[in-house]
């Protein structure tokens, strides 16, 4: 292009997830600067997961589900009309208008419009108490209208309608299924597999109709009535219709773009439709007459429409309609003919009646290739079957050990060698085996940095495994020695120095150096080491043997500051504090003359002390009743909470005193790194308890705990660990957790790149800890019992111990202070002096 | 070292060997009490026990943090070499030759130390 180029208009209409991704894609790219981008949006925000849009009742609020932000859209120069439905399209005058009645023209039109769901015309089903599931407003009216019912409906047996089953559980209802078919989820399940499934959903509480054709609806009494065919009929409050989608194609329609017969804008591999100018993408667009109703496809459209734009080749080629879920919790698993319609197609079936498994493979008639797979109640050979089938490999000699249980040592697994380069792993983000290799040869030597560069396994996570595999195969191939070493001194990780320690009952640094390593130790194993020690038998930092192994800030109780003076953080557990220790903090800030700052624990930090201070300082305070907050420690900081139900008008539960318990209960326990935690009263989240390690939300039933949340340099979203808890199983649940973490966690991870590392993740650890797969939850909660119950304030006890006070002597044989030391007054508060203020300081005047 | 620098150094008694931390550092301030030395200086005291040198005694101050910090370092051995790791930006200085192993253009001042019984002497240049 020459010049001043004139800019594309490219006009988008849809912002949903398919939207958003393809705004993301070409924002990521410089091509983007050749297009004035124009978003239409019918709904009130911007593109949020719809995919998890049942956790709208399990705590996670619009802002947590949301993935395009104005703010962001703006960054990248897209313009975005919120609430504004695109109305009309003008293919002869490229031009477009909006519901508010704007008009602009474009040069190439993006139709994300998605679809809509399909509403049976039963008479009736117009009632007021009658709703849809598929937007956060949807899910409004739903909860709304839920407040005082007792039994709601589904009328759906698919995917989404027992998504909203369990939404409807989860509102307290009495949920009852009403599926047409003979059989739940008839498309991606067999009779078998629908059958063990329906029988695990009975188990849990929901009800379900399948066979069931509904007639009528109607209000009887204040309640409704669904009449069905047979003379049956069902009373409840609030039916729920999810009858499956329809690709929202209104527009095309009207627009004369070619429609398939059944509906959807027919688009070729390119992804244009019948009008070269204008794309269509995700669930509206209709490719080789079918409708791709999953995300990955509608992402990989989105790619396809960027590159075209951009001049590239790219196309769109139909896409596996694999999937792997959990629903109710029942994980359920589908790949490719799952019905074994093909031609000459045999089965092989395991069924565990006992313990709810149902696995069937579908081979071709040779039984060489796998053509689909059905898993009901257990999906972990998901993966391997998958690949499999999407890369056609050939099955092993007896193909059925592949669903059958594995006995000791006989698992034929699938090494991710014999996968070929092709191969996808992450079909989230379409993340072959090749550019893996490519990653690791390019330098990413482990798997956060091969995730962090190719963005493979960050989207759903269901392919971690597959993807650590070929990750260790690549390394190894290159001959890189994954060397897991704490340091030069400990030819062990820290989880086996841990368990080294505990098993041997070793106590002292120098006694597991002796046994098990060399040298002298360094700032990394002797700080490592101190803390493992601590966690397993708790002694005080202080006692001889530990001395010398602390970083300063654990070895004297206190905070360095850049100019070697210390801040000071007594703790306020829950942030709760009386007028009079406030008034103590105030007085002893005044009269050592210390600089002090609200820390966004809900504490107070004093700075500014000297070394030779802390103890008259900590004396003072432990007289007021104060305890050492262990800001200095790699350990528990600040339970932050709410006011919660006993001030705040939508509180649900008393989150201080919750607080309070946990903070009081886990002071004191020393970790791998520091560790934060939050009690919120209510959905509102006023504590932000979802940016931390521990997180507790209140719930009208009890609690919902989230864990490995993380703010700061590297935010985390914490993960919904748990549903309704009552007091005793929450404590219990965090016991084992922090534990559990105490035990297996890298020197200095945080919870949150500690979960992102766990082999099998959240599930796994979920297994540990809730349903206790290890056997080890008595063990854990024990062990905390004994942290618990020895604990001390290493303050108190410090000040009361005249040998461990000479540590705090600036100079072991002077009693005047480091005149290097030097503060200026700034916003009437001491802060340390600049370079250039102490040499005018020191100038004679 | 030859006889003209004998002349010129003098041991002077700093402190008890109680006042010392096994495998950890303490400070001291060695006065005006010598001729030459015109002001105070902090003197960072390592012991080390059961090793052939048992005693270092480095400058205090942390040129790179510019704080007087060194005797509050972690002793950290590092490729076989005693080191005291600062504790505000981390830098290893070598117990023996105060050489800062990240930027070996920085050095701290380094002093002969030893035991006189239960007294800790140190020697410093009266020059």
């Amino acid at each position: 292009m020459t010049e001043a180029s004139v800019k594309q208009k490219l006009v988008v209409i849809g912002n949903g997830m398919v939207g958003h991704h393809f705004l993301e894609q070409l924002a990521a790219r410089p091509e983007r600067e050749a297009f004035e981008v124009i978003v239409f949006c019918a709904e009130p925000r911007p593109a949020y997961d719809r995919v998890h849009l049942s956790e709208y009742f399990g705590g996670r609020s619009a802002d947590d589900l949301a993935m395009g932000k104005i703010e962001q859209y703006r960054q990248w120069g897209f313009e975005i009309q919120l609430n504004d439905a695109a109305v009309e399209i003008d293919r002869d005058n490229r031009t477009v208008t909006s519901a508010s009645g704007i008009v602009t023209d474009y040069d190439r039109l993006i139709l994300a419009t998605g679809s809509y769901p399909f509403v049976p015309p039963i008479p009736g089903h117009q009632h007021e108490k009658c709703f849809v599931y598929r937007t956060i407003e949807d899910l409004d009216a739903i909860r709304a209208a839920a407040s005082g019912a007792r039994s709601g409906v589904v009328v759906g047996g698919g995917l989404l309608g027992l998504e909203a089953a369990n939404a409807l559980k989860a509102l307290g209802l009495e949920a009852h299924v009403v599926e047409f078919a003979p059989g739940l989820m008839s498309v991606q399940l067999d009779a078998g597999g629908s059958e063990l499934l329906q029988n695990k959903i009975q188990d849990l509480g929901v009800t379900v109709h399948t066979s069931t054709a509904t007639e009528l609806i109607e209000e009887v009494d204040g309640r409704l009535r669904m009449c069905f065919k047979g003379e049956r009929e069902l009373l409840t409050d609030l039916i729920v219709f999810s009858a499956g989608i329809r690709p929202e194609d209104k527009l095309a329609r009207t627009a004369g773009l070619a429609i398939g017969e059944r509906g959807g804008i027919v688009i070729d591999e390119s992804c244009r439709t019948s009008d070269a100018n204008i794309f269509a993408i995700g669930e509206c667009a209709l490719y080789d007459n079918r409708i791709f109703g999953l995300v990955a496809p509608g992402y990989t459209m989105a790619r396809t429409a960027v590159a075209q734009l951009c001049g590239e080749s790219s196309s769109f080629t139909g896409a596996d309609m694999s999937t792997k879920l959990k629903l109710l919790g029942v994980q359920v698993g589908s790949i490719g003919d799952a019905h074994g319609r093909a031609e000459g197609a045999a089965a092989i079936t395991f069924v565990d009646e006992q313990s709810g498994v149902y696995k069937r493979m579908i081979t071709d008639a040779d039984g060489k290739k796998l053509l689909g797979a059905v898993l009901v109640g257990d999906t972990g050979d998901y993966d391997q079957l998958l690949q499999y089938h999407l890369n056609d490999i050939d099955l092993p000699e007896h193909p059925e050990q592949l669903i059958l249980p594995t006995a000791e040592g006989a698992a034929p697994a699938l090494g991710a060698g014999a996968l070929p380069a092709t191969a996808t792993i992450c079909s989230c983000h379409n993340v072959s085996k090749g550019q893996i290799v490519d990653a690791v040869a390019g330098g990413c030597c482990s798997l956060a940095e091969v995730k962090d560069s190719t963005k493979a396994s960050t989207g759903c996570g269901g392919c971690a495994a597959l993807l650590k595999n070929v990750v260790d195969e690549e390394l190894a191939a290159l001959g890189v020695e994954v060397n897991n070493h704490l340091c030069a001194h400990f030819p062990f990780t820290r989880q086996e120095l841990f368990h080294i320690a505990q098993v041997e009952e070793i106590t002292t640094f120098g006694e597991l150096l002796e046994k098990h390593g060399s040298g002298r130790g360094c700032e990394i194993c002797k700080p490592t080491v101190a803390s493992i020690l601590a966690s397993l038998w708790n002694e005080h930092i202080h006692k001889k043997p530990h001395v010398g192994l602390q970083d300063t800030n654990d070895t004297f109780m206190a905070n360095m500051q850049k100019n070697g003076s210390y801040s000071v953080v007594p703790r306020v557990p829950g942030g709760e504090i009386t007028p009079d220790r406030l008034i103590v903090l105030g007085q002893v800030a005044k009269k050592y003359n210390l600089y002090t700052k609200i820390t966004g624990g809900q504490r107070v930090d004093l700075f500014g002390a000297r070394l030779e201070q802390l103890p008259e300082i900590w004396r003072e305070l432990i007289d007021a009743g104060f305890e050492t907050g262990h800001a200095y420690g790699k350990s528990l900081r600040t339970v932050k909470s709410c006011v919660g139900s006993t001030w705040c008008r939508f509180g649900v539960q008393d989150s201080v005193a919750m607080a309070l318990a946990i903070e009081n209960r886990y002071k004191g326990l020393r970790s791998p790194h520091k560790i934060k935690m939050a009690v919120s009263g209510c959905t509102r989240e006023c504590a932000e308890a979802q940016s931390k390690d521990v997180g507790v939300i209140a719930t009208e039933k009890g609690w919902n705990l989230f864990v490995c949340g993380n703010g700061g340099m590297r935010p985390r979203h914490a993960d919904l660990f748990a549903t309704d808890i009552d007091d005793e199983t929450l404590i219990k649940y965090i016991d084992r957790f922090l534990m559990f973490y105490v035990r297996t966690a890298d020197k200095l991870q945080r919870t949150s790149v500690w979960l992102e590392n766990l082999d099998g993740g959240l599930d796994y650890l979920r297994e540990v800890i809730i349903d206790d797969k290890l056997g080890i939850g008595a063990e854990l909660e024990a062990q905390m019992a004994n942290v618990v119950g020895t604990y001390q304030c290493e303050w108190k006890t410090a000040i009361n111990d005249p040998e461990m006070l000479k540590r705090f002597r600036q100079f072991v044989n002077s009693d005047e202070a480091d005149e290097k030391i030097v503060f200026v007054e700034e916003r009437s508060q001491p802060r340390p002096a600049r370079q250039e203020e102490i040499v005018r300081i020191a100038e004679p005047a | 070292m030859n006889q003209v620098a004998i002349t010129r150094t003098q041991w002077l008694p700093i402190c008890q060997r109680s006042d010392l931390v096994a495998d950890s550092g303490v400070c001291a301030l060695v006065g005006d009490a010598f001729a030459g030395s015109a002001e105070k200086k902090s003197v960072a005291l390592f012991f080390i026990p059961g090793q052939e040198t048992q005693l270092y005694a480095v400058d205090n101050w942390d040129p790179l943090a510019q704080a007087g910090v060194i005797a509050r370092g972690l002793v950290a051995e590092l490729d076989g070499e005693l080191t005291v790791s600062s504790p505000l930006y981390k830098h290893h200085f070598r117990l023996s030759d105060g050489v800062c192993v990240e930027d070996e253009s920085i050095r701290l001042d380094v002093y002969p130390v030893a035991f006189d019984g239960e007294t800790v002497c140190i020697a410093v240049d009266k020059s």
